[in-house]
């Protein structure tokens, strides 16, 4: 028989490190259908008949979060055989909270009491015999940490499984409100499976809308149910959620009392103490700026960097890649072929594979930011800037390190919550100028004006003003809007990072980036390599006689009014997605030249000849603000989904083309130029702009009125 | 009526209730802030928003702005 096994519990609770002890290697991520909440499912070690899901961490069974209907459907419809309660020990009161609502599912239920190791070295105790009669379910004491009480955990859930022993239902409401719930009861009774029947019940009184809309109830029974809430609500004074939920916790309040026993309290804690200094009002903002250097230093000037060009650098370039090429030519095969080879697999292979070290060393050092509990205090520390323009606090981590890779950048955005908050910062964060890009901001800063470093300045301004404008934009369209999550966010205490979930975390991170990340840019590096290398005869050629040269002369008069439209400069702009530094290679190859330093020095007469200062200006911020690299278009595609990777890309080329039709445009109206057709077009495309920045907010005038009407 | 904006730091209040409606009205109450809890208002953030309160033993961060709904005495 196969058991399907779900762990439901809070946040911080402890769950995905027994997640992980259970599990062991054999756990796959996935999404949930229809929305981007994580799905983690795995078989227990040493006995396949048992599937593990890892529900998201959820405070409450609410109908509003994504996580919380996920975990919910999930329970209701799937109705998995066992669940399994991680309940945080040295909480009880807000962990019971989320038991008391899964116990009214009918599933059986074990509650793992976790962290009990915690408990006894504070001098508490927990009666776990006498918690599990008030409860009407099994209560096995664990600490998934140190690997005690596995066994004893497992063996309670399968049997409990397998007699199919529902919890005891226990009235754990005042009798007023039993007498209401019964009342209901007795309308649904046949409507619904029987075990289900308090569940709905009490979701009725609880005016929740999904229940309602799942019941599809006629208009009698509604009338009937909407008439006793009524009742109910007027006989409370209170709405029927807030007595609900008022109820819970006083029965909750109750239980914790009669099971539980705290000794003596210090005044502070260890967590107390580490607190009051990296989160004090002076010394908070220097601490946060020291870490976040660690964290870029160690990810991108060091650490990472190295391992990532080494790989580029020695592994690929060095050795695997003459390495092939000769060995190659040595077995006879044809010239294309092993083009093909070295130039289209190997080098997108190794585009994919470069990324790696770097994100690796990332990932482990996000891993323990959020496991020893300061990512939470960043949001804590940030939001009042970040929210400003509709991004988390958590957004200032993935800007960051975009400065230095944008690949990465965006993959740090997975620690963000709030599903618009993490792809809206999903989709800007590579408006900052990447590393790859100095190159071109050397290139038109030293061609054309004299080296200033204004140029290099003005990039990185017109990048924060870009996430800026975007952050607002987006956050006004539709698909963005849903209800954004309320911040109302815990602080989890400060404990020692677990070497096995910062070791989980990464890998699954890294594994989803190859897997998401590596298909798309490894297909487009090799397509772009293809096209620059053959004509359409399909015989290898230079770049200049190429087919991507007929297809730079054939668009290139899109960018005619951005003031470059020639087909080098659009050809430099298209291999620039593969890596950005290319723009400098290709300009030095279609001018006749075979080797470019980072600067761009040697071509920069080139360059000062085809361009004038303006022109060159409009090809820089182009540049900056259009679509990423391949590598970061397919993190993107991991963090948002194809659709929403379609999306991004399409924004990021409109709102760049924009913006630099207006620099271009208006510089020319400004220097004497006169005004053009295209001149008209910068006016509209600017109009346009402000438009989306200064549109009401749909939901924001919504909530106004709700609040209006309250 | 006061609310929990208008508490100051070191200060412990009781809550009288949660106004307002839908998601953050619940995701107040799921988080343990119902009628009558105390709350201990801990700190500012270095910003001087949100706030950081412990209810029920945990600590619990807010904005200001949200603070608002929450009456107490």
């Amino acid at each position: 028989m196969v058991i399907r096994l779900a762990l439901a519990g809070n946040p911080n609770c402890g769950k995905t490190t027994l997640f992980n002890n259970l599990t062991g290697a054999s756990q796959h991520t996935g999404n949930w259908p229809g929305v981007t909440v994580e799905k983690k499912e795995g078989k227990l070690r040493g006995n396949k008949d048992v599937i593990i899901t890892d529900l998201p961490g959820i405070y409450s069974l609410s109908p509003y979060s994504p996580e919380e209907v996920v975990a919910r459907d999930y329970l209701i419809k799937d109705r998995p055989e066992i669940i399994v309660n991680v309940v945080d020990s040295t909480n009880l009161d807000r962990n019971l909270y989320l038991t008391t609502q899964l116990l009214e599912t009918g599933i059986p239920v074990v509650v793992a009491l976790n962290m009990i190791d915690v408990v006894e070295k504070n001098g508490d105790k927990i009666d776990s015999k006498k918690l599990s009669e008030i409860l009407g379910c099994g209560v096995v004491e664990i600490s998934a940490l140190k690997k005690k009480g596995m066994d004893e955990l497992i063996s309670t859930a399968i049997n409990t499984a397998k007699i199919k022993q529902a919890p005891v239902i226990k009235e754990i409401f005042s009798n007023k409100t039993e007498k209401f719930i019964l009342e209901i009861s007795s309308v649904l009774k046949g409507k619904v499976e029987d075990c289900l029947l308090r569940w709905y019940s009490i979701k009725l009184l609880e005016n929740d809308e999904k229940a309602a809309e799942e019941l599809r109830l006629n208009s009698q029974e509604k009338s009937i149910i909407s008439e006793t809430v009524q009742r109910f609500e007027s006989e409370f004074d209170d709405d029927g959620e807030s007595i609900v939920t008022n109820e819970r916790y006083n029965h909750i309040a109750s239980v914790v009392k009669e099971t539980s026993k705290k000794a003596k309290k210090e005044k502070l804690n260890t967590s107390d103490k580490i607190d009051r200094i990296v989160t004090n009002r002076i010394l908070a903002l220097p601490i946060f700026a020291c870490v976040m250097i660690a964290v870029y230093y160690i990810s991108i000037s060091t650490v990472g960097g190295w391992m990532t060009d080494w790989v580029n650098d020695t592994l690929f370039a060095e050795t695997l890649i003459p390495g092939a090429e000769s060995w190659l030519q040595s077995v006879g095969a044809a010239d294309w072929l092993n083009s093909f080879i070295v130039n289209g697999v190997i080098n997108g292979v190794g585009a994919v594979l470069g990324f790696l070290p770097q994100m690796i060393v990332l990932f482990i050092l996000l891993a323990i930011l959020e496991d020893c509990g300061y990512m939470a205090r960043i949001a804590f520390i940030m939001d009042r800037i970040f929210r400003k323009f509709g991004l988390s606090g958590k957004s200032f981590i993935p800007i960051m390190i975009g400065t230095g890779c944008g690949v990465p950048g965006i993959m740090a955005s997975c620690t963000i919550e709030q599903e618009c908050d993490r792809k809206i910062t999903a989709m800007t964060t590579t408006f900052i100028p990447c590393s790859a890009k100095i190159p071109i901001i050397a290139l038109i800063a030293g061609a054309l004006f004299g080296g200033s470093v204004w140029i290099a300045v003005s990039a990185y301004f017109l990048g924060v003003i870009a996430i800026i404008m975007s952050g607002i934009i987006l956050k006004k369209m539709n698909r963005f809007s849903g209800t954004p999550a309320p911040f109302v966010v815990e602080l989890p205490p400060y404990h020692l990072p677990g070497l096995k979930t910062v070791a989980f975390s990464t890998g699954g991170r890294a594994w989803a980036f190859v897997k998401k990340a590596g298909t798309v840019i490894f297909v487009a590096c090799a397509l772009i390599w293809f096209l620059s290398s053959y004509n359409w005869a399909l015989q290898p050629v230079g770049i200049e006689d190429s087919i991507l040269e007929s297809i730079g002369s054939a668009i290139c008069g899109i960018f005619a009014p951005l003031g470059w439209g020639d087909w080098q400069a659009t050809v430099a702009t298209i291999t620039g997605f593969i890596a950005k530094e290319n723009v400098l290679g290709t300009f030095g190859t279609l001018f006749g030249l075979s080797e470019v330093s980072d600067g761009g020095e040697e071509i920069w007469s080139f360059v000062a000849a085809s361009f004038t200062q303006l022109s060159a200006y409009s090809f820089l911020v182009f540049n900056l603000l259009c679509a990423p690299c391949f590598a970061a278009i397919g993190a993107m595609r991991r963090e948002l989904g194809n659709k929403g990777c379609l999306f991004a890309v399409a924004y990021q080329m409109v709102f760049a083309y924009a913006v630099a039709l207006c620099v271009y445009q208006f510089g020319m109206l400004f220097m004497g130029g006169g005004f053009t057709a295209y001149t008209l077009l910068a006016v509209i495309a600017l109009a346009g702009i402000i438009f989306f920045l200064v549109r009401p907010d749909k939901m924001l005038k919504r909530k106004k009125v709700e609040v209006s009407a309250t | 009526m006061k609310t929990l904006k208008d508490a100051k730091c070191g200060d412990t209040v009781t809550v009288i209730r949660v106004k307002g409606e839908g998601q953050l009205k619940r995701r107040f109450m799921d988080m343990g802030i119902t009628k009558g809890c105390s709350i201990f208002v801990r700190k500012l953030a270095p910003l001087g928003d949100p706030i950081e309160i412990t209810v029920r033993g945990y600590e619990l961060s807010l904005r200001k702005a949200d603070a608002e709904s929450i009456e107490i005495q």
